[in-house]
């Protein structure tokens, strides 16, 4: 088990930048979840961590150990690949006990250290199959049990459950989880999939064009996102956006969305920190923050509905707001068709402020 | 599929049948008459219309694998009653044989011969197909500056007729001792299946997945260990196609043995035509050459007709 840390790391493919100046530490024991879009460099990040990949400038650390210029051999490090690469000429147990026979091992101790992992991964039935005749979940037990049998310094692993559908991957996604805490290996897992990262992760690392957008536990990165990237990216449906003006007068803030007259009043206190910077403020809101009634009421605006989703154990309910839209979560059923009149406030405390030009969050100090 | 089919599929079906059993008729047919010639008394290979049902016999093997001449008188009975069965099977057929200080019987050069041919088409294609492997690993895995035009040259190297240049090579041969030499067939045929071996190999290495051996190097492998462990396995397919393909070509070539070599290391091709006989053409001989000249490949390609089937069918499939 080991602490695997990218310093000022950079990689080039011909004129392409797909990593931008990199660092991060990701600690013993720790579940790292990278999360982005495909394309954002994740896979490559990855790569260059196992010594797939040379870096083209920057340095990479495992337990303090400069390894940017080993060979991926040396590293002592396990990659479960997105396409499982099972060797195929080789059967389940083989291919489980292929990494063993590259370092020196009786016999015995490799038989006992194969079935070992077979026996966790409950794959033991399976060990005389050839990889063509298991079925997904099964290739992705062994791959993993051929990256586990090992004991390497931290584990690798690369949209492991992507290619799989979506029960299975549910599945999976406890199993790896309960693994991981059994194990407690280092553990580095890529993923497009927030669900996945939120389910996952200690610890998530949001890319965004070889850029790190934000590192943080998943319940941080969801109520805290650093920036306006990080905020739309993460959570489902996605966080709604507007430009935003605001109009102090007292203790009262008014926040106008969009060009429309109407506006909700926050706190002073809330809004205090906020300053013009030219290029505007956006608000972000969380259709959950967004709260509908039926009837007018202090403090809510009037709106009509535009579209509804039922989600059966939601609804998510699109409302128009002047010149922009908002999408509001509420009970199933409570809106019942478009076109209807609703009032709508938004939960201050919930509200989040970006300069529209850096993109970055505005916060308080508190 | 065990569903009810069409009229017009079931027609189809037929006539695919019938497509393959005219194309099998006609490549079986001269295979057939070489093997049929080869079992066949002198006389009657050459009837008209030509003689199917015979007893067979085997003299035709005896004649190929002994020298001969033609016979002026009928041999003494002494001479006949003392040979061995072979040689009164010879003197049957109305020739008389060299003597020699050894005997009565001089073998032949053939068997000679077809030892040459299977030394240097197993080693040439030995050659070929393991510096072609190499060679298109490099070019698979590898940033080679211009690949492509490098991949160029080596294709056009066989875009020259073999012939063309068969008299410079006569002459260079010769001049550095290479002629008449098995090492020297064996450079020349491993040379002219080398950029066969290589574009046919880079097509199979290019469809095995590089992270099968990214796999192998993060588990502690070098890449030397990858590609013998991994690579190769996987290439089998691939090398076993090429293989044959190579062995084939070694095997028969003709010109440039017939132009290259002349006795301790002439192949089998520019013997077999050489056995016709003085006078009267004896078919048979020809035809018995001929028949076990087939059976290195038929065996060869036989071992490997899994392999080759996939092999076939390679890059068609897609999962
Ligand atoms: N070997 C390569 N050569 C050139 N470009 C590459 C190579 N590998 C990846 N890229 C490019 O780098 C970018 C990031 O790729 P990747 O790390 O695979 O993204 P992700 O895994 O996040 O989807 C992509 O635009 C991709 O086209
Ligand atoms: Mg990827």
């Amino acid at each position: 088990m080991a602490q695997i840390e990218l310093k000022n790391v950079q990689k080039f493919f011909g004129p392409v930048q797909v990593i931008k100046d990199m660092n991060l530490t990701i600690n013993d024991g720790e579940f790292v979840v990278m999360l982005g879009q495909s394309g954002c460099g994740k896979t490559t990040t990855l790569r260059a961590i196992a010594g797939l990949e040379t870096v083209t400038s920057g340095e990479i650390f495992i337990d303090g150990v400069a390894v940017h210029e080993k060979k991926a051999a040396d590293r002592d490090i396990a990659f479960v690949f997105q396409s499982f690469s099972l060797y195929p000429h080789m059967n389940v147990y083989e291919n489980i006990a292929f990494p063993l026979r590259a370092v020196g091992m009786s016999n015995a101790e490799r038989d006992k250290a194969v079935k070992e992992v077979a026996e966790i991964l409950q794959i033991t039935a399976l060990l005389d199959r050839r990889p063509s005749a298991l079925a997904g979940g099964d290739m992705q037990r062994v791959a993993i049990g051929r990256a586990l049998v090992r004991r390497p310094k931290a584990l690798l692993m690369d949209e492991p459950i992507g290619a799989l559908d979506a029960k299975l991957r549910e599945e999976m996604r406890s199993e790896i989880k309960r693994l991981h805490i059994s194990r407690g290996s280092t553990s580095v897992y890529v993923t497009h999939d927030q669900i996945e990262a939120m389910s996952l992760a200690d610890r998530i690392v949001i890319m965004h064009d070889g850029l790190l957008q934000q590192i943080g536990a998943p319940d941080e990165v969801y109520l805290k996102p650093a920036n306006l990237f990080v905020a739309e990216f993460v959570g489902s449906p996605v966080m709604n956006v507007a430009d935003v003006v605001l109009e102090t007068s007292g203790g009262q803030t008014r926040v106008r969305l969009g060009r429309g007259d109407a506006g909700f009043h926050f706190p002073a206190g809330l809004t205090n920190h906020l300053r013009e910077t030219g290029a505007g403020i956006a608000l972000g809101i969380r259709p959950e923050a967004v709260s509908l009634q039926h009837d007018a009421k202090d403090g809510y605006i009037p709106v009509e509905t535009t579209n509804i989703e039922p989600l059966g154990s939601h609804d998510i309910v699109d409302i128009r707001l002047g010149d922009i839209s908002l999408r509001a979560r509420t009970e199933s059923g409570f809106v019942s068709g478009e076109g209807q009149q609703v009032w709508v406030k938004i939960d201050p405390a919930q509200a989040h402020f970006f300069d529209r030009s850096s993109g970055l969050a505005l916060r308080g100090q508190s | 599929m065990a569903g009810i089919r069409t009229r017009q599929e079931v027609f189809f079906n037929r006539a695919a049948i019938a497509g393959v059993m005219v194309a099998l008729f006609i490549m079986l047919v001269p295979i057939y008459w070489i093997t049929s010639t080869a079992f066949k008394p002198r006389n009657l290979a050459t009837t008209i219309p030509p003689t199917v049902i015979f007893t067979p016999e085997i003299s035709p093997f005896v004649k190929l694998f002994t020298k001969r001449s033609q016979l002026r008188d009928p041999v003494s009975q002494e001479i006949y009653d003392a040979a061995p069965w072979w040689e009164q099977m010879v003197f049957d057929g109305g020739q008389k044989v060299v003597r020699s200080n050894k005997g009565v019987v001089r073998r032949s050069g053939y068997g000679q011969r077809f030892v040459n041919s299977l030394i240097i088409a197993i080693t040439s294609t030995f050659l070929a197909v393991s510096m072609g492997t190499l060679t298109a690993y490099g070019f698979s895995r590898f940033k080679v500056k211009g690949e492509d035009d490098w991949m160029f040259f080596i294709l056009s190297t066989r875009m020259l007729p073999p012939v063309v240049v068969a008299i410079p090579m006569f002459l260079m041969y010769r001049l550095v001792g290479l002629h008449d030499t098995h090492i020297g067939l064996i450079i020349l045929y491993t040379a002219f299946n080398l950029s066969f071996s290589v574009w046919l190999m880079k097509g199979f290495i290019d469809e095995i997945p590089r992270e099968y051996e990214e796999a192998a190097l993060v588990d502690g492998y070098t890449r030397m260990q990858a590609f013998f462990k991994i690579v190769l396995p996987e290439a089998m397919t691939g090398i076993a196609a090429t293989a044959v393909f190579c062995f084939i070509t070694a095997w028969n070539e003709y010109a440039f043995a017939l132009i290259m070599t002349n006795r301790r290391a002439q192949t089998a091709p520019p013997f077999i035509p050489s056995q016709i006989g003085s006078g009267l053409p004896d078919w048979t001989v020809i035809a018995a050459g001929t028949f076990l000249f087939l059976l290195p490949v038929a065996i060869f390609t036989f071992l490997l007709r899994n392999h080759l089937l996939r092999g076939m069918s390679f890059g068609a499939i897609r999962k």
